[in-house]
């Protein structure tokens, strides 16, 4: 014990003598915490539309001035023609060309039926899906409209309709915001926790002062043990730090228990940071270390469902997720902040990742050998 | 000139003994292609929803196989009282529980109109708003489909096009982003560990005292990491092609050279990061932290920079990344040449410049 006490002395006053240390623990974080929660929006807003109206009749302005009441569409009337209009949507000036030809109204009135074009940029596709849904829904109210002011006929007379109504539970607002802010968080508190342990563990193996230790009859967990105990503490009080930024900036709700969540923070932790020993074992510089770290960190953030829900991945890839530990956490840090599960409902993640930091902490160990 | 490209060479071969680096540099774009192409889409599928059935009769069990039978959605149950939802929300076991009101089809036939309550986990906001709009557009259709006899005149047509990606592919979106995210990562994050390395192990005082210039110190050691970010910008058009069919409209001249462009930017970017850390600790957490989450999130790879807050819409236009993915898209998807793109072109030019200069003014080429 008074072995291991020391050597987490020797490890401390190593981190914090470093000074650009701190800016990296602290100040970072919390930017890209701020930064990156109010970029990561999906919602739409302001899509521009160019309208080329060739018609100019009551019928095509009154359905243009739907467009212009409502809150997603900006319209710009700067395109006399279609291959204008075109421009604009090749220079990203316009996202959707809204066009109607002469005889719009003609038609409705003659042929019972007129038609109009849309045009959509549909690079984005995920978005052009929305423009597209939103443009119908106008079109739809414009001609329920139609029907009954212009042609006294009700719409829905004989119909049966279906009422749909839909509830939001634990975020009536619909706010993005509180849930990507748990997402960030959580890559976060992984990054630095294990980014900093691996790194630690190969810079003294690069630098040559593992071989000093390794002459010194302290034991081989005991220097694992030393190694992982100030990089957890500071990955638990970022956690902690995080989640008051998230609180005073993002009103973040914390409904469950935080005891809960920092008890499983800490057996996380056990697991990511033993992985980050184990990388540090099996490579001889930083560099080498880095890109395998970086590779696998990148590959487990995208799989763990912080952007794009997980269940919605294909099988083999939820299988890979049973040895990505990030995907357990992103899963439970939200279940407990934002729908206060408890321990009942998340067991199984718990005794999952346990055997997981066992598992991963013992090959590390083993694998870390004081000859050479 | 022989001493320049005997340094090269040297380089060069301190990449390729390292053989599990490298594999980690050529497996990468593959697979990100992957990744990005079968796993993170935002598409929905396999929603798991659960059914409160409280009228069990034809019209809302028919509903009920409706829904499981559209393929975005998988059954997590029935339930018969108002607290399951919360155990079924809380567990993680449901995403959307459907509530069918007391004589469904009673109403549906007398009164014309009957209510179903959706209701959502919303903690994650944008998959509850997704799974629900497409909850609704299955039981829409379905029960128009049983007032097919109704006819409805006078109505707007719409012919909708959907224009550069007929077939709505997410591929189109993902390839531009990989590529700018990928090349600025390797080329910012390897030149500068590599050369903050030489810093830390005292070596860069022994290649100083060598007859080399220090230009050529430092053209030396970005030349290898140029020929490598090259190939992985190809690997990812020509992956993007083979599996994906994204096209390339436009000149592929026009494509490589300003990806020479980009690389350049970034390798300059990388040798300012070198010269400024002390250690390559330092210089890996200023690229990962300064450039991988800004490159995937401020650059309108995932989230488009439109739908951003005015101040972050400020902050995207000093990424390199915003422009170069402009750059992509246009001559890729769009088919068009420099008219379209001659703007940011001279953006990512200028940054370039700037990064040079800052690197040349902040070079010490004296040992303190």
């Amino acid at each position: 014990m008074q072995v291991v006490a020391t050597l987490l002395v020797k490890e401390f006053k190593q981190i914090f003598r470093n000074r650009m240390m701190l800016p990296i623990i602290f100040v970072v974080p919390v930017v890209q915490m701020i930064l990156l929660t109010y970029a990561a929006s999906l919602e739409m807003k302001g899509i521009n539309m160019a309208v080329v109206d060739q018609d100019n009749s009551q019928a095509s302005r009154q359905l243009l001035s739907r467009f212009e009441g409502s809150p997603f569409f900006e319209i710009s009337l700067a395109a006399t023609d279609y291959p204008e209009a075109l421009d604009e949507l090749t220079s990203d000036q316009a996202d959707v060309i809204l066009h109607m030809q002469h005889g719009f109204e003609k038609r409705l009135f003659s042929d019972k039926e007129t038609e109009l074009q849309l045009v959509i940029n549909a690079i984005n596709a995920t978005e052009a899906g929305l423009i597209k849904a939103y443009c119908t829904q106008i079109i739809g109210d414009f001609n329920s409209y139609v029907r009954a002011q212009w042609f006294g006929m009700e719409g829905s007379g004989r119909l049966s309709t279906l009422e749909v109504i839909p509830r939001y539970w634990y975020n009536p607002l619909l706010d993005f915001k509180i849930y990507m802010f748990s997402g960030i968080l959580v890559i976060i508190v992984t990054l630095i926790g294990m980014l900093l342990t691996a790194l630690n563990l190969v810079r003294e193996k690069e630098m040559g002062t593992t071989e000093q230790i390794n002459v010194t009859p302290i034991r081989k967990y005991q220097f694992i043990l030393a190694k992982l105990v100030p990089f957890m503490i500071i990955a638990l009080f970022e956690l902690a730090f995080g989640l008051l930024i998230g609180r005073l900036l993002f009103g973040l709700p914390i409904v469950g228990n935080l005891g809960l969540l920092f008890l499983f923070t800490c057996v996380y932790l056990l697991a990511v940071l033993g992985i980050g020993l184990f990388l540090s074992t099996v490579s001889n510089t930083q560099q080498q270390l880095m890109f395998i770290a970086f590779f696998f960190m990148l590959t487990f953030i995208l799989m763990s469902g912080v952007f794009t829900p997980a269940e919605s991945m294909p099988p083999w890839a939820q299988k890979i997720n049973l040895i990505n530990p990030v995907a357990y956490f992103m899963k439970v840090i939200r279940m407990i902040l934002l729908k206060g599960s408890e321990f009942s409902d998340i067991r199984r993640e718990f005794f999952s990742l346990g055997i997981y930091a066992l598992v991963v902490l013992s090959l590390a160990i083993t694998n870390y050998r004081k000859t050479t | 000139m022989k001493r320049f490209f005997g340094f090269v060479r040297k380089e060069f071969q301190h990449i390729f003994r390292d053989k599990r680096t490298l594999l980690i540099l050529f497996g990468l774009p593959v697979v990100m292609i992957v990744l990005f192409g079968f796993v993170v889409s935002t598409e929905i599928r396999d929603v798991k929803v659960g059914v409160w059935d409280r009228s069990m009769d034809q019209a809302s069990i028919r509903a009920t196989q409706k829904i499981f039978s559209s393929g975005y959605f998988l059954p997590a149950g029935y339930i018969d009282h108002e607290e399951e939802i919360g155990e079924l929300f809380r567990g993680g076991k449901a995403r959307v529980v459907v509530v069918f009101e007391e004589g469904f089809e009673g109403k549906l036939l007398r009164e014309n109109r009957a209510a179903i309550k959706l209701i959502t986990d919303a903690s994650d906001a944008n998959t509850a708003q997704l799974s629900l709009t497409y909850l609704q557009g299955v039981l829409m259709s379905y029960f128009q489909s049983m007032n097919q006899d109704v006819q409805l005149p006078w109505s707007v047509q719409i012919k909708s096009r959907m224009f550069y990606n007929e077939e709505m592919k997410g591929a189109y979106m993902f390839v531009p982003g990989l590529m700018a995210l990928i090349l600025m990562l390797i080329s910012a994050l390897m030149t500068s560990v590599t050369i903050t390395r030489e810093k830390e192990f005292g070596t860069m005082e022994l290649l100083l005292a060598s007859p080399l210039k220090p230009r050529e110190i430092i053209l030396g050691k970005v030349t290898p990491y140029v020929l490598l970010s090259f190939t992985n910008a190809m690997t990812i058009v020509l992956l993007g092609f083979l599996v994906f069919h994204v096209p390339v409209r436009g000149s592929l001249w026009l494509l490589m050279l300003e990806c020479m462009l980009y690389i350049s930017l970034a390798l300059s970017l990388g040798v300012l990061i070198s010269i400024k850390a002390k250690s390559q600790q330092m210089a890996m957490f200023m690229s990962m932290l300064g450039l991988m989450l800004p490159t995937i999130l401020l650059s309108g790879f995932i989230f488009p920079i439109d739908n951003m807050p005015e101040i972050l819409q400020w902050v995207s236009t000093i990424m390199p990344a915003r422009w170069f993915i402009v750059i992509v898209k246009n001559i890729m998807l769009k088919g068009t040449g420099m008219a379209f793109i001659w703007k940011e072109t001279l953006i990512l030019m200028g940054m370039t410049l700037f990064f040079i200069l800052a690197a040349v003014k902040q070079f010490k080429i004296r040992l303190n």
